[in-house]
């Protein structure tokens, strides 16, 4: 705090002299005048050896991994890395891997939405267990998650019995996988909304309501454009887990190559049988992924500051 | 169109928001809620919306029940304290969008809905804003196409919940006048709530004074200025100088010494005498006269006036009143004085 903006309102306002008198005398009791502390003013050397430290960093657990993933995926030329991902196993990986993240996304989404909205705009008892509850998949080991579903769809589960007697599969199947990936990745979408939905209140909608909208009509035409940006980042923070998910998985997927096997277990799979430049060939799909996810993530970044901003 | 109230409550948990409210809005007049935080008036505006409901009682329009309506079925126009204009949108589709909102067989064509937003965007004066976005308008800017938009759905009803409370006095004042004026204009039945007398006084044709959930009196401006029938309302609107007293024998006294006021056949006990500082007069005290005696204790010149700060009563139980004084004597501190107010009220205290 400086004298200036004071200064600047004394002038616009013209206050009678006694009254900017003690304004004056009261800013000087508020503002005592601090010592220049940023870092700036710290000597060049410092500053260069942080700035070093963090790059090094950097380089030896992000960069150097990377550039290691795509150096071993390429070791045996482009040939065996295009051979290694027309594998006829690893196509079946990247087809599961689509298909289970666009399960999860769309009901993680709709879910997301639908909490988000709950937990916003209306104010019931038991709304911080439901925060609470919705935020443990983060701290629940993913082993965890896909043993609890083991233990209730599996042959021996509480429900497994009664699946099986009605010929429907849900370990080591699609379901499976799907229901074990939705836990793991159920907070994402949620945990975006919420914030801006809170901060937004729901004066908007009160308005479209008021001027004959529907419920339907303002959801769509109010209440979704005004978050679209956060969905967009939850939805792609959600997908990319999705993708990459592998402790619960591993759990409920059976590892049968070429049928329940996503491209995190089938690259582990590729591994162990001693098939390295495979494996990193696969494995350069999901770095390719999180690259990707990285850059829509700062482009979203900055529109995203924009919505809560306006 | 005619809004009636009756018997209206409402609940927050413990806290009375409204309690047995009743209240008719004549058709065409621009209404006034005017009260403190929390004295009742926004909810009851937004039960007139049909944005919350009344725990008991009815709200009538024209007679018939407002209550099983849904707000976009009440052809309410509801201006928000914060605007509430759709951020994703232009300021010409914010003034469209209750027109887009209509069922497919109610709804204009496009070259209709152009004409209409066209014609209330140059009714509030802002047409060369039609292309722009919320965030990138002033304060009044904003407040100018919430009305356009409230009114694009031609409500019956126009409803403002504190429409200058966001603007600075400037903006304010002249938003202030231009509302008056449009009023007159459309005609339609307005009611807004404040809590700045001033701005009530000076904007509505009659006012409502609410406090804790109750309506003290309704009236116009002049009425609930010069006749308040309560000490609430006395207080809240205009300046006050404010004494405890006593009535005992026909003689309202204070500090145990009757004060030369007359209390007109108001029972004995606790009393609260009001009056308005400019109706106060205040003279160099005379020994033995029957009334209010004061020293002086401060005095403050600003501008023409000559404002007196007067110590009432004895150590005990004394006083500060604030009071302007005629610039034709010469007053000093620590002079003794006469306090004679010319017009008040006097209101038993409440048990």
């Amino acid at each position: 705090m400086s004298a200036l903006p004071i200064a600047e309102v004394m002038q616009e306002t013209a206050l009678p002299e006694a009254l900017s008198e003690s304004v004056a005398a009261r800013a000087a009791i508020q503002a005592p005048i601090l010592p220049r502390t940023d870092v700036g003013a710290d000597p060049p050397a410092v500053k260069w050896l942080v700035i070093a430290v963090a790059a090094g960093f950097l380089g030896l657990f992000i960069v150097l991994p990377l550039v290691c993933v795509f150096g071993q995926a390429f070791a045996n030329g482009i040939a065996a890395y295009a051979a290694a991902l027309t594998d006829p196993d690893t196509l079946s990986a990247i087809r599961l891997t689509l298909i289970v993240a666009a399960i999860s996304v769309a009901v993680n989404t709709v879910f997301g939405v639908i909490g988000a909205w709950a937990i916003a705009k209306f104010e019931f008892r038991g709304k911080n267990l439901l925060i609470t509850l919705i935020e443990l998949p983060f701290s629940v080991s993913p082993v965890i998650a896909g043993l609890v579903f083991v233990l209730l769809f599996g042959l021996q589960g509480y429900l497994g019995p009664w699946l099986a007697g009605h010929d429907v599969k849900v370990i080591f199947a699609l379901p499976g996988i799907a229901l074990a990936t939705i836990f793991v990745t159920f907070p994402f979408v949620v945990r975006e909304l919420v914030p801006l939905m809170q901060q937004q209140g729901t004066d908007e909608e009160e308005a479209a309501l008021s001027l004959g909208a529907s419920g339907l009509k303002t959801f769509f035409r109010v209440t979704l454009p005004n978050v679209k940006w956060a969905l967009l980042y939850g939805v792609l923070l959600c997908n990319a887990r999705a993708m990459g998910e592998f402790g619960a998985v591993s759990v409920v997927s059976g590892h049968v190559r070429g049928a329940t096997n996503t491209m995190p277990l089938h690259v582990e799979a590729l591994y162990d049988s001693y098939q390295f430049a495979a494996a990193f060939a696969v494995s350069s799909l999901l770095a390719l992924l999180a690259l990707v996810t990285l850059v829509v993530k700062a482009l979203l970044e900055t529109r995203l500051a924009k919505e809560s901003r306006s | 169109m005619r809004i009636s109230v009756i018997d209206a409550s409402k609940r927050f948990g413990d806290f009375t928001a409204l309690d047995r409210v009743n209240l008719d809005v004549r058709s065409g007049e621009l209404l006034a809620l005017l009260g403190p935080s929390g004295s009742g008036k926004t909810t009851l505006l937004r039960i007139v919306a049909g944005l919350d409901w009344p725990d008991d009682g009815q709200v009538q329009f024209d007679g018939e029940d407002a209550l099983s309506r849904p707000a976009g079925k009440r052809r309410v126009g509801f201006v928000f304290q914060h605007y509430a204009l759709f951020r994703h949108m232009t300021v010409f589709e914010n003034v469209a969008f209750g027109l887009r909102a209509k069922p497919r067989a109610e709804r204009p064509g496009e070259t209709e809905i152009r004409r209409r937003v066209d014609k209330l965007l140059d009714l509030v004066q802002l047409r060369w804003l039609a292309e722009r976005y919320p965030a990138q308008l002033s304060g009044g800017q904003r407040q100018r196409i919430a009305l356009a938009r409230a009114l694009a759905i031609e409500p019956k009803v126009l409803l403002l919940d504190e429409p200058f409370g966001s603007l600075d006095a400037k903006v304010r004042k002249g938003l202030r006048r231009w509302l008056r004026n449009l009023h007159r204009e459309i005609h339609v039945t307005s009611i807004f709530v404040t809590h700045d007398q001033e701005e009530a006084l000076e904007v509505a044709d009659r006012i409502v004074v609410m406090d804790k959930g109750h309506i003290e009196q309704i009236g116009t401006p002049q009425q609930v200025y010069s006749n308040p029938q309560t000490p609430f309302v006395h207080e809240f609107i205009g300046e006050s100088v404010v004494l405890p007293v006593f009535v005992q024998d026909n003689q309202v006294r204070f500090d145990g010494r009757p004060i030369g006021i007359v209390p007109k056949g108001m029972a004995d006990g606790a009393a609260t005498l009001f009056a308005r500082p400019f109706d106060v007069t205040i003279l160099p005290a005379r020994a033995g006269d029957a009334d209010l005696k004061g020293v002086v204790k401060r005095i403050h010149g600003i501008g023409p006036a000559r404002r007196l700060e007067i110590e009432i009563g004895n150590e005990q139980a004394s006083r500060t009143i604030e009071i302007d004084a005629s610039r034709s004597r010469q007053w000093h501190v620590g002079q003794a004085v006469s306090v004679r107010p010319e017009q008040y009220h006097l209101f038993p205290d409440r048990l």
